[in-house]
């Protein structure tokens, strides 16, 4: 500031948070780009000392606009962050998440924030976000050369509705201050207009309140202002801020929405991260204990192993939980294991299946479309997937009449009433864990150590675990009667 | 570290804070909303943010705003909500923004269904939103490329200032195998272009605005040479027996592992046939498939759409080669034992020409 000599007392001046020379502008740099008597100078202004007289221009960030105050970057001297049309308030969010010693400011106008971004204002409001929107709003898209706003008044002309604007079609002036308050979340709202001086000084009240509940971490407040746009309602300055008054006043209504400032509680104190150390175990990833090898397939030793198994059932029979434990179980065992859902709306009633394999190498494909054993909790899946199972192969059946169609020479089958088994156990639910167990005994490929690690793991409650491990081994027996009885040549298996 | 059974899309939220992600902004859609779920449970716990937005237009618009913070971020859709993020991915490349965005694609056009398919590579690859941009993205087939490619990701991003996509189907989502985090926890620095609220950024500006036209042209310009550098350097791919192979295959995520079943049977039955698994999309592995052009008789894509990356395919090999293609969509998979018999029956065409070649008859 050049020297005015002592003579003068400096009232009023230049706010510090606005450049003294705008350079981001390409011209001009000691104007700026709006229009004669246009209200965002005004707003930029009251803005300004609101930031200077609350001493936080260092922490504060603006986020501008799409329409006329999209260069608001040009202007003030704050961290600056321009958004998309009608977005600064889902990018405004995410800077103060992360940034909660900034005071974050969201810039707008009314067919920014009333039409295209009616939602993300809407759901910030909502959430009560530590934000401050300044709301400008003029009745009309200004920036685009004067096409309706969603605030346009009644009978008001614009370029899209050049007969003025009818309510039948167009409906009516949207209040967002009004509709704002009826949510829970927001502490401070109030609409305030630039139609006289007496006016712009509750203007700049309210601007400097507004900033000054975000300072303090009180949530989500926002000022809408009632501002002039003399180029395009086609009027003088003087003429246009007489209509903010005399007009626009009438369709928006001064005053306070909402003020919960007093009875406002802080929001809580960003929590202390943790140190890196710690975030592997609060991810829950296991750290290898040492001395004992990763549980990797490469290392095991023993007979090479390729099981490919296809689980299908009705949803809630707990056919992806056992593919789970089987999978998990081999993984325990040193196998390289896969688990592949078929999944589809998170529904009870519909099928459900998933594909399993389990190899002493690296699994090429997890999909099991051959599968070496098919458990079929259903009927369905029966007869969805029997003729897929490899030759050789077994297809354990929850039910004690096999459809003869179905029966193939090639194939064993263990067919018996599962369900009924676990009831005698004491749960039908159980039915699950009675299959795997004799799908174990079969496939021979993992020990029961594997297994019962497996279930601890996935299953939280040990009263079902106790259950789960006798349905394990009744499974077993089972399939170890049926076995026998196909090698008296007596099973089912005719191949 | 220990291996550990794991959905993909839960690897990718424990890698992605492993490598400093700190906020994540969500909107649920199948199949990937175990991501966003993994991540409201996870990030609390470390600090992190978690927001569930009002629609994934305002989450991709979140995640400009936290990477505009300086913060690791990242957000995870499929693909009608990667279609919603078109217009923020594009705002995210012109401010030059890094962040990570997982597609978990599902069927399509439009609702399609909940199935897996490959329909959004064009989206993804090619983009959707308006301007002269690029995402760089990356494809992994398992869990523990979801894991091990989400941490890359993280790092290409803020190499190259810039969105980085993970372009995984439903199935690698989906499905859980053995998963082991490689590498310690990150801490990433803040970003010296970053507006955080305090005195030494209070100078910085994001904007994706450059109303001069030479300055927007220097800025397109701009992008441009990062765009070539990423093509020099990010190129990723698997090879598989491609040395010797007549015939090679050639596929992405699922269709990639289901072809390396392909390649083994073909192997086994004596026939020359390898896999080509592009690992990035953009930057395409374009010298990777000149190279196997001296010596391929034919390249067959196989992809769970009607044909989209068979497109830069055929423009990497620029008429060098054959190239057959095979899909299958709707949720449906392309078949192992499908792909087999189309390679059967290329490598019988192919010999039965070899041999007509050697009797001096000409072949048309």
């Amino acid at each position: 500031m050049p020297e005015i000599g002592n003579t003068y007392e400096v009232a009023f001046e230049r706010p510090k948070s606005m450049y003294a020379q705008f350079d981001r502008k390409e011209d001009l740099q000691h104007t700026t780009h709006y229009c004669a008597g246009c209200g965002h100078g005004q707003v930029h202004k009251l803005l300004a000392a609101a930031i200077d007289e609350l001493g936080i221009q260092d922490r504060t960030v603006l986020t501008s606009p799409v329409g006329c105050s999209v260069f608001a970057y040009y202007y003030f001297d704050v961290g600056n962050v321009q958004a998309a049309h009608g977005r600064a308030p889902a990018v405004a969010t995410a800077i103060e998440r992360s940034r909660p010693g900034a005071t974050v400011i969201s810039y707008q106008g009314d067919g920014d924030l009333s039409a295209i971004g009616s939602a993300e204002i809407l759901h910030a409001a909502n959430r009560g976000e530590n934000i401050t929107v300044i709301f400008v709003n003029n009745a009309i898209y200004s920036m685009t050369g004067g096409q309706m706003a969603p605030t346009t008044l009644v009978g008001q002309r614009s370029t899209t509705s050049p007969g003025g604007r009818n309510p039948a079609t167009e409906g009516y002036p949207l209040r967002m201050s009004e509709l704002l308050a009826t949510l829970e979340a927001p502490v401070y709202i109030e609409r305030v207009g630039l139609g006289d001086n007496r006016q712009i000084a509750q203007a700049r009240r309210a601007i400097k309140r507004a900033v000054e509940n975000t300072t303090k971490r009180l949530g989500f407040s926002m000022v809408e202002v009632l501002a002039p746009c003399p180029t395009i309602w086609k009027m003088s300055p003087v003429e246009a801020q007489r209509w903010v008054k005399d007009v626009m006043e009438k369709s928006y209504p001064l005053g306070v929405m909402r003020d919960r400032v007093k009875d406002a509680e802080p929001k809580p104190e960003p929590m202390v991260a943790p140190g890196l150390a710690e975030i592997p175990g609060l991810l829950g990833i296991e750290a290898a204990v040492p001395g004992e090898a990763s549980r990797s397939g490469h290392r095991r030793r023993g007979k090479a192993v390729h099981l490919g198994v296809r689980v299908a059932g009705f949803g809630g029979q707990g056919v992806l939980l056992l593919g789970e434990v089987l999978a998990e179980a081999g993984l325990e065992a040193g196998l390289e294991v896969s688990w592949l859902p078929s999944y589809g709306p998170e529904m009870r009633s519909g099928t459900s299946n998933c594909h399993v394999r389990l190899a002493s190498e690296p699994i090429d494909t997890p999909l099991v479309t051959m599968p070496e054993i098919l458990v079929a909790m259903n009927e369905p899946s029966l007869r969805k997937f029997d003729a897929s199972v490899k030759a050789g192969g077994w297809v354990i059946y929850n039910g004690e009449e096999f459809p003869a169609e179905l029966m193939r020479e090639d194939v064993h089958v263990l067919a018996r009433e599962f369900t009924r088994e676990a009831q005698a156990l004491g749960d039908p639910r159980v039915a699950n864990m009675v299959m795997l167990g004799a799908l174990l005994e079969l496939a021979g490929v993992v020990k029961a150590e594997a297994i019962h690690k497996a279930l601890t793991k996935l299953v939280k409650s040990p009263k079902w675990v106790e259950l789960d491990e006798r349905a394990l081994a009744r499974g077993r027996v089972m399939a170890r009667e049926e076995r026998e009885q196909v090698s008296r040549g007596c099973g089912v298996m005719v191949g | 570290m220990h291996r550990q059974l794991m959905k993909g899309n839960e690897a990718v939220v424990r890698a992605a804070i492993l490598a400093g992600c700190r906020a994540f902004y969500g909107y649920p859609i199948t199949p990937a909303s175990e991501i966003t779920e993994a991540a409201a449970t996870l990030m609390p716990k470390v600090g992190g943010v978690f927001v569930q937005a009002e629609s994934e237009v305002a989450a991709v618009n979140m995640l400009y705003g936290g990477s505009s913070a300086g913060v690791r971020c990242m957000t995870a859709s499929s693909g009608p909500g990667i279609s919603l993020m078109q217009e923020g991915i594009s705002y995210l490349a012109g401010a030059e923004l890094p962040c990570v965005i997982a597609d978990i694609t599902r069927g399509g056009p439009g609702l399609g269904n909940l199935g897996s398919e490959q329909s959004d590579y064009h989206q993804v690859v090619k983009g959707g939103g308006n301007g002269n941009y690029k995402t760089l993205v990356l494809a992994p087939n398992s869990v523990q490329e979801m894991a091990d490619l989400t941490r890359l990701a993280f790092e290409l991003a803020d190499r190259y200032r810039n969105p980085v996509m993970l372009l995984a189907d439903g199935f690698v989502g989906q499905m859980m195998e053995p998963v082991e985090f490689a590498g310690k926890a990150l801490e990433p620095g803040t970003p010296s272009w970053a507006v955080t609220g305090e005195r030494e950024t209070r100078g910085n500006m994001i904007t994706s605005l450059h109303m001069k036209f030479d300055d927007l042209e220097r800025h397109v310009r701009h992008l441009e040479e990062k765009y070539r550098c990423a093509e020099q350097l990010e190129a990723r791919v698997e090879r598989s027996f491609t040395r010797d192979a007549e015939i090679v295959l050639v596929g992405y995520g699922i269709v990639g592992r289901i072809l390396k079943a392909v390649v083994a049977e073909a192997r086994a039955a004596g026939l020359r046939v390898g896999l080509l698994r592009p690992i990035t999309l953009y930057p395409f592995p374009t010298s990777e498939f000149r190279a196997i052009a001296s010596h391929a008789r034919c390249v067959v894509v196989v992809e769970m759409s009607t044909g989209q990356l068979v497109d830069d395919v055929r423009l990497a090999l620029n008429g060098a080669c054959p190239v057959e293609f095979y899909s299958r969509v709707g949720g449906n998979v392309p078949g192992h034992d499908e792909v087999m018999a189309l390679v059967t029956r290329l490598a019988r065409e192919m010999d039965l020409q070899a041999r007509l070649e050697e009797m001096g008859v000409a072949h048309a």
